[in-house]
């Protein structure tokens, strides 16, 4: 049997990203020297989103921003069925001496973050990293890594997944709890 | 499709299309890879891989030992010349030494045709053949084709002609198999002293004019004179070869149309290619040689997902 139940709809996720542009902002204040990373695949969309409202909040031209595919540097290569399909490396700019936040929909175990920050350090030596995540599954880390801005905390059990959908790829906006038993 | 259809790189002819594909998608993301500041990932961190190179070589082991470090494999490298096979060992034995110190993958090269196909039969290990006598080097063919693919946007529908001696060149045989399957159309040129009986059975027919060859075209692969290979005397001499099929200027400048060349290297400058050529905005020969990196890392980062580490 598999239950679902919606964590954030449409609407919730607008006003959560308007949030998180405005503690973006307090810390980074005009963006000249900070630059956004989305984590792809799935990262990348809501990248996008964040950036497109930070540009209305600050009236910002340009923000500096890039996407990042952590194939290659995860851990898991040879304990997997199927080999990992890399996403494309859209990172044309130097993280030197940068403010960089990364962008990723849900955190987890923190493995692929690990591997983001791995695959950042690859493009320079940026003077700060942050972490942004919509939704953050706490007590499931494997590893040491903390958000600094999350969208929403929640506690959810191995069996349970959640499952953040965007526009483009399935129709909608909304993050959805999956229980399957 | 994700996964390749094959456990080892024997010859393109064991290659589906849609393995072909999926190399070349892979080496596209190497090839921003190794554009990159820092070139080096660690995917391959825990894989141990031998070069086996019993037949000299230059760039192909280079470039291969390369991408295995720009993929952060640990590397042994082992050439024939300076080790026991001169005391008689056997191939087998020689390799299994080699596979007790716990390597994953083996890179070799052989002069003898099939030497992989049968270590691949007799070994617990990925086998990538780089280049087995005058039989296969797939690895070659898979960049050539990326070459192509990279200049011309895709390999389907492209001419390409093959000139040279197709007798001995494993770049020939595995280019026509590589080549078809990506549905490029394949001719060859060169005397007919240097052209293999099964030809036809390949569906690949001969020029002997090299002009009227090049005038088809749209890419022409000039391969190297193999002179170590050739036992007995296939053409008068090196001048006449270079004056009957010699891609020069000149030839070039006759034609109605700009063609791409391309070599697999290494060049004799002079016989086969004419220096303004090789040196020339219509030859990819560098870009062939960057592209055979991210190929390698392309097809051991692929292999290596095949092992199972549990």
């Amino acid at each position: 049997m598999i239950e679902q139940r919606e964590l954030l709809n449409k609407k919730e996720i607008e006003i959560t990203i308007e949030r998180l542009c405005q503690q973006l902002i307090e810390n980074h204040t005009d963006f000249k020297n900070t630059v956004i990373v989305g984590v792809q695949p799935r990262g990348t969309y809501f990248s996008k989103r964040i950036i497109a409202k930070l540009q209305t909040l600050i009236s910002a031209t340009t923000i500096q921003n890039g996407n990042i595919d952590i194939s290659f540097y995860r851990d898991d290569l040879m304990r997997r069925e199927e080999p990992i399909v890399p996403e494309v490396m859209d990172m044309n700019l130097s993280v030197e001496g940068k403010k960089v936040v990364l962008i990723d929909d849900v955190l987890f175990t923190g493995r692929s973050i690990r591997s983001a920050i791995d695959a950042l350090m690859a493009f320079g030596r940026p003077s700060s990293v942050e972490l942004l995540t919509l939704i953050d599954r706490r007590f499931s880390r494997h590893l040491p890594i903390q958000p600094n801005y999350v969208g929403r905390t929640i506690d959810a059990i191995d069996s349970e997944r959640v499952i953040v959908e965007w526009k483009e790829l399935s129709g909608q906006d909304r993050v959805l709890m999956v229980k399957s038993e | 499709m994700s996964n390749l259809s094959v456990d080892h790189l024997l010859g393109i002819k064991y290659l589906k299309k849609s393995d072909i594909d999926l190399i070349f998608k892979t080496a596209d993301n190497f090839k921003k890879i190794i554009n990159q500041p820092i070139k080096k990932v660690p995917s391959l961190r825990d894989i141990t891989i031998a070069n086996l190179f019993f037949e000299n070589s230059t760039r192909t082991k280079l470039s291969f030992e390369l991408a295995e470090k720009r993929l952060s494999a640990d590397v042994i490298n082992f050439a024939s010349a300076s080790s026991s096979v001169k005391k008689g060992e056997t191939l087998l034995d020689t390799v299994n030494n080699i596979l007790a110190m716990k390597v994953d993958i083996v890179v070799m090269r052989h002069p003898n045709p099939g030497a992989s196909v049968f270590l691949s039969r007799n070994i617990d290990a990925k086998i990538v053949n780089a280049g087995d006598g005058a039989h296969e080097h797939p690895t070659q063919a898979l960049l050539d084709a990326y070459s192509i693919r990279e200049k011309h946007g895709k390999v389907e529908g492209k001419k390409v002609l093959i000139v040279g001696d197709i007798l001995h060149s494993r770049v020939a045989l595995s280019n026509i198999y590589c080549l078809q399957k990506l549905g490029a159309e394949v001719k060859v040129c060169g005397p007919s002293s240097l052209m293999p009986k099964h030809l036809d059975a390949l569906g690949v027919t001969h020029f002997s004019d090299l002009k009227e060859a090049l005038e088809w075209c749209d890419v022409a692969n000039v391969l190297r004179i193999q002179l170590e290979r050739q036992d007995v005397n296939y053409f008068p001499s090196l001048r006449e070869y270079a004056m009957v099929y010699g891609v020069n200027k000149q030839v070039l400048d006759g034609l109605q149309k700009e063609i791409t060349i391309m070599h697999p290297g290494p060049i004799n400058r002079g016989v086969e290619l004419s220096s303004d050529v090789a040196d020339s905005k219509h030859a990819i020969i560098l870009d062939q040689v960057e592209n055979g990196v991210a190929i390698r890392m392309a097809v051991l980062y692929l292999l290596a997902g095949k092992i199972k580490n549990n």
